[in-house]
């Protein structure tokens, strides 16, 4: 890529130039306000979807029509909320015990991956790279008669360590895209250093690689976990009752005559709790970490 | 220690997809497997005597470019708006990050009431709310605009759900550009406009491709979010849908598998262009 | 960071269990045949979130898991669980029913040979043509002599769901898809009558449109196939209706013809939106005054009655569909019983529940349907199902396309796409030609 010319030129002394400040300055406070005016205007439009679940899982089933969709519910109505906890809470449970060492196992992966892509060069790693990296387009409704097959042969199906397996094996393609774009940019120096050292490759990962990496591992975990934990496919056909994660269940709130709106509203609420309190709270580190390299090109 | 992620994905991509490659080029229909080798027929009659398949092919491609033109150019405005610094910046980075955080399905229905396309005394949805402030030209049909239009209407919730990822990986980019550059630019007299489009930019290039290949391969496997949204109909059918339902309802396994290995083409022709692009910038490092 | 390494340390040892291979060594990826890295005994260990596999357990798919069906259903298991204490039912119901996730579950479940005890279908040839057909299901012949099922069923259901002789499930209950709902008071207030053809149907949409009323309220695709089948229904005869099924109607014929140019007349008097809706919300545009009628299965009671309307002159009215007078279209759900059925002693046992006057008589009231057998117990149905027992045995009886009754899923998946195609263009020649194409393709037509 050609770096733009404005930037190569050397700078010229400062302060050449005197503008006026006083007008440049108040236009400049105006497009401040603009600004903001115009972000606010969009949280608003992100927003919407919220508002409308959030009044609708508080009405009663009576009250919720389209016609009245913007209208405030008439009393608050905790019940939907308390009917879909006492529905979705053992698969809540499920969920994490699937979502977190799901998320870890394919971070721990996909750094060793990146690492070993992005330092020790070797015939054909350039294909595994391409190799591994596809996988991430795998269209996974056509694949899942083969994958119940090769799951009951393993014996691995039904329960909650097939799926963390499953999730973990289609998490790897793109952890390891985010932690070698990472490790890129840490300088080979360092790797080669130590290598001449006589340190082996896990060593290097342990010593230098990985005291490194919290910024790729906010980054990959936070997007496994969301991926992991809002995922519905693989979830039902995998696992069997007793272990379905909320998203199952989730959809088991509607039944297949009468959808109780106000209840369903309310459970995908609850449902998206976990994942929107990690994107509350960890929102910038998310962000932190790309700036940090993990999703440069 | 690449080996066990080697075995893996060698199992659960590779294996698979020759699995689909077999199913696809056999008469496998009905619960019985069967894997007589009938050649390329499914993909013949996919691609040049299936009317659905034909609407599916167009359906994507105006969701595609809707979708991955509308992320990218939200995502860089947001992402500019918030690289001014501008007040409650936090405040704003959460909010176009959270949806994210929301599964396509609930995405799905909670538009699904927004986008009500109801017309008249039934208006609802923001249809109703753009007539109560006033902004009556707004009031549309959404994605039940006749065909092919409709389906960049359905661009909007994955847009909802997806700009703010755009928006991070740019705001990302922008933020590791060192200021020197910015400055170096402003004493040349470039006005703050110009900054952007000449500095800031060409060197968002790698990270617009991120984008658009995250975005992108999510664009061509879209199914919940669209069943969610719409239910089933033709109007709003892709390939992804098409697969699920001729493999599951229909039990035309063949065709199914057909239609997989097509979207796995699709992808290619995305994805391995920008593989090698990567690998060539690596070499001119 | 102490923390991670750990997990990181626990999470290699489960997956590498191989050798961790040096840079060198790394070969191209090819799929192995075996699986050495993951055959290892301590994962079965590590099963720790499964439930023991009891050997009582009666695995049952159904796809009722909310509102009253899901009432209906934890009332049937009640009497098994009295009838037969020795086995734990345990309930997978998935959402959805047809078309939707609960059928990939069970496609995958039966491709892996490892099928539930018993599953729910609609009875006819959504489980004939799927699953019979491709020799996953038993014959229940035995049952039904044991039991004397014959004799309380209805002599026109047993061909329904037979094959070649044999008979494949039990069904439950019975829905009635031929039925035009309204509201008695609104209607004389609009000051029409109930159309009983399809020509009087058109009179009165023209006289509901000139006051701004939607003539009939729809929802989204697969109510369309619903709508069509009562239109196939209204404008044939049941022998010629029968023999669209059997292949002995031709597709490509007046008949077909002319219910299509009455299902092209009847969409534009529907909503505009109606493929956002669900069937519900479509009901409920009769119930807002909004729409003046609206054709769906008798389920639609159960909602009249959830949104505080009674079946009464000042609450919710109903008749067939134009056209079909005397004529029950109808639908069963149903039980079967797989082939390697997982616990076939106690799967036989729930469908000894489901086919039995008690198990109905819990499940039907509840759920909002009519026993299947024909001597429930009266006392425990509201007036429509009153209604609708009394019809079930004295109309003629037609299957219902939409729900599987007549219509292998593959045949009506193309119908499905036939009709979809025609929402988009209209072109009602074309899509009789894709119904013959269909009937060739997926259906009975040679």
């Amino acid at each position: 890529m050609s770096a733009p010319a404005t930037a190569a030129r050397p700078a010229p002394p400062p302060a050449v130039r005197v503008t006026p400040v006083a007008p440049r300055r108040r236009r400049a406070r105006l497009l401040r306000w603009a600004g903001v005016a115009l972000l606010s205007l969009m949280a608003v439009f992100f927003l919407l979807p919220i508002y409308v679940m959030l009044i609708t899982g508080l009405k009663s089933f009576e009250e919720v029509s389209l016609a009245t969709m913007w209208r405030l519910p008439t009393g608050i109505y905790f019940d939907n909320f308390a009917a879909a906890f006492r529905a979705l809470r053992p698969n809540l449970l499920n969920s994490l015990a699937l979502t977190v060492p799901a998320a870890v196992g394919s971070a721990v992966l996909g750094s060793f991956n990146g690492y070993v892509l992005s330092k020790w060069r070797f015939r054909g790693s350039q294909t595994l790279f391409t190799l591994l990296l596809f996988g991430m387009f795998i269209p996974y409704q056509s694949i899942l008669i083969p994958l119940v097959q090769f799951m009951q042969t393993i014996n691995l199906y039904g329960g909650i360590p097939g799926l963390i397996l499953v999730h973990i094996v289609y998490g790897i393609p793109i952890t390891t895209l985010i932690f070698r774009n990472y490790y890129a940019s840490v300088p080979t120096e360092l790797v080669e250093a130590s290598r001449i050292d006589g340190a082996d490759m896990f060593r290097i990962y342990r010593h230098i690689m990985l005291p490194l990496s919290p910024p790729a591992f906010a980054v990959v975990l936070i997007w496994q976990f969301t991926n992991i934990w809002n995922e519905f496919l693989f979830a039902i056909v995998l696992t069997r009752p007793a272990s379905w994660p909320v998203t199952v269940a989730l959809n088991n709130l509607a039944g297949s005559q009468i959808v109780e709106w106000n209840v369903q509203m309310s459970g995908a609420l609850l449902a998206a709790l976990p994942t929107l309190a990690v994107y509350v709270l960890l929102g910038r580190y998310f962000v932190r970490g790309l700036m940090a390299g993990a999703m440069k090109g | 220690m690449v080996a066990p992620s080697a075995i893996l994905i060698g199992i659960f991509v590779y294996g698979f997809i020759a699995w689909s490659l077999r199913v696809s080029m056999s008469d496998w229909q009905g619960l019985i497997p069967s894997y007589n080798f009938t050649g390329l027929d499914n993909f013949a009659h996919l691609l040049f005597n299936d009317r659905r398949f034909r609407v599916d092919i167009r359906n994507t491609a105006v969701f595609s470019v809707a979708f991955l033109g509308g992320a990218t150019t939200l995502g860089l405005l947001l992402a500019i708006m918030l690289d001014r610094k501008l007040p409650a910046e936090t405040f704003f980075r959460n909010v176009f990050l959270f949806p994210m955080a929301v599964s396509f399905i609930v995405t799905g229905v909670a538009w699904r009431w927004l986008m009500n396309p109801a017309l008249g005394v039934r208006v609802s949805g923001l249809n109703l709310l753009f007539e109560r402030l006033g902004l009556d030209f707004l009031i549309n049909q959404w994605h039940m605009t006749s065909p092919p239009w409709g389906m960049a209407f359905v661009a909007i919730p994955a847009l909802w759900q997806m700009s703010g990822f755009a928006m991070a990986i740019f705001l990302a980019g922008m933020r590791s550009i060192p200021e020197e550059l910015r400055e170096a630019a402003r004493v040349d007299g470039a006005s703050e406009l110009q900054v952007y489009r000449r500095v800031i930019l060409p060197l968002l290039r790698p990270a617009a491709l991120s984008v658009v290949i995250i975005l992108g391969h999510i664009s061509l496997k879209i199914f919940d979010l669209i069943i969610a949204l719409s239910g089933r109909q033709l109007a709003l059918d892709v390939p992804a849908i098409y697969m699920w339902t001729t493999t599951f309802d229909a039990n035309n396994f063949n065709r199914g598998a057909a239609i997989g290995i097509l979207l796995l083409l699709s992808v290619a022709v995305l994805v391995v262009p920008y593989l090698w692009y990567a690998r060539r910038q690596e070499a001119e490092l | 960071m102490k923390t991670l390494r750990m997990l990181a340390v626990a999470v290699s040892l489960l997956l590498l269990a191989g050798a961790c291979g040096q840079p060198d060594e790394i070969e191209p990826v090819e799929p192995p045949e075996d699986a050495p890295a993951l055959d290892d005994p301590e994962a079965a260990e590590y099963d720790v979130f499964e439930a023991p596999a009891e050997e009582e357990a009666v695995e049952v798919f159904t796809w009722w898991t909310a509102g009253g069906e899901a009432e209906g259903l934890e009332a049937m298991v009640e009497v098994f669980a009295d009838r037969y204490p020795e086995y734990t039912f345990v309930n997978a119901a998935v959402a959805g029913g047809a078309g939707t996730a609960a059928r990939a579950v069970l496609a995958s479940r039966l491709a892996a040979e490892d099928p539930p005890s018993s599953w729910q279908g609609h009875a006819g040839q959504e489980l004939i043509g799927t699953y019979v057909v491709a020799g996953q299901l038993e014959p229940l012949n035995f049952l039904f002599e044991e039991e004397g099922w014959l004799e309380v069923f209805p002599d026109a259901i047993i061909p329904q769901i037979s094959h070649e002789g044999n008979i494949y499930s039990v069904p439950v209950n019975i829905h009635r898809a031929n039925i035009l709902w309204y509201l008695p008071e609104q209607l004389d207030e609009f000051g029409v009558d109930v159309p009983t053809t399809w020509d009087e149907f058109f009179t009165v949409a023209d006289e509901l449109e000139a006051q701004g009323v939607i003539p009939l309220a729809l929802g989204e695709q697969w109510t369309l196939m619903h709508l069509f089948e009562t239109v196939l229904l209204g404008t044939m005869d049941v022998s010629t209706y029968d023999g669209l099924w059997d292949g002995s109607t031709d597709w490509g014929g007046p008949e077909v013809a002319e219910a299509i140019e009455v299902l092209d007349r009847v969409l534009d008097y529907t909503n505009p939106d109606a493929p956002t809706l669900s069937w519900d919300q479509a009901t409920q545009l009769v119930i807002d005054g909004e729409a003046a009628f609206n054709i769906m299965g008798d389920w639609a009671a159960g909602y009249f009655g959830a949104q505080g309307l009674e079946p009464s002159a000042g609450g919710y009215g109903w008749a067939p569909v134009p056209g079909t007078d005397g004529v029950f279209q109808w639908l069963s759900d149903s039980f079967a019983l797989p082939v390697n059925a997982h616990n076939r002693e106690g799967a036989i046992a729930w469908l000894r529940v489901a086919g039995s006057r008690e198990g109905q008589d819990a499940f039907n009231p509840i759920k909002g349907s009519i026993p299947a057998r024909m001597d429930g117990d009266r006392s425990l149905y509201d007036d429509y199902l009153l209604s609708a027992m009394d019809d079930w045995e004295s109309d003629e009886l037609a299957g219902s396309l939409a729900h599987g009754t007549v219509a292998s899923d593959a045949f009506k998946a193309e119908i499905d796409t036939a009709l979809g195609l025609f929402l988009a263009d209209r072109d009602g020649d074309t899509l009789q030609d894709e119904l013959v194409n269909a009937c060739e393709a997926a259906g009975p037509c040679e």
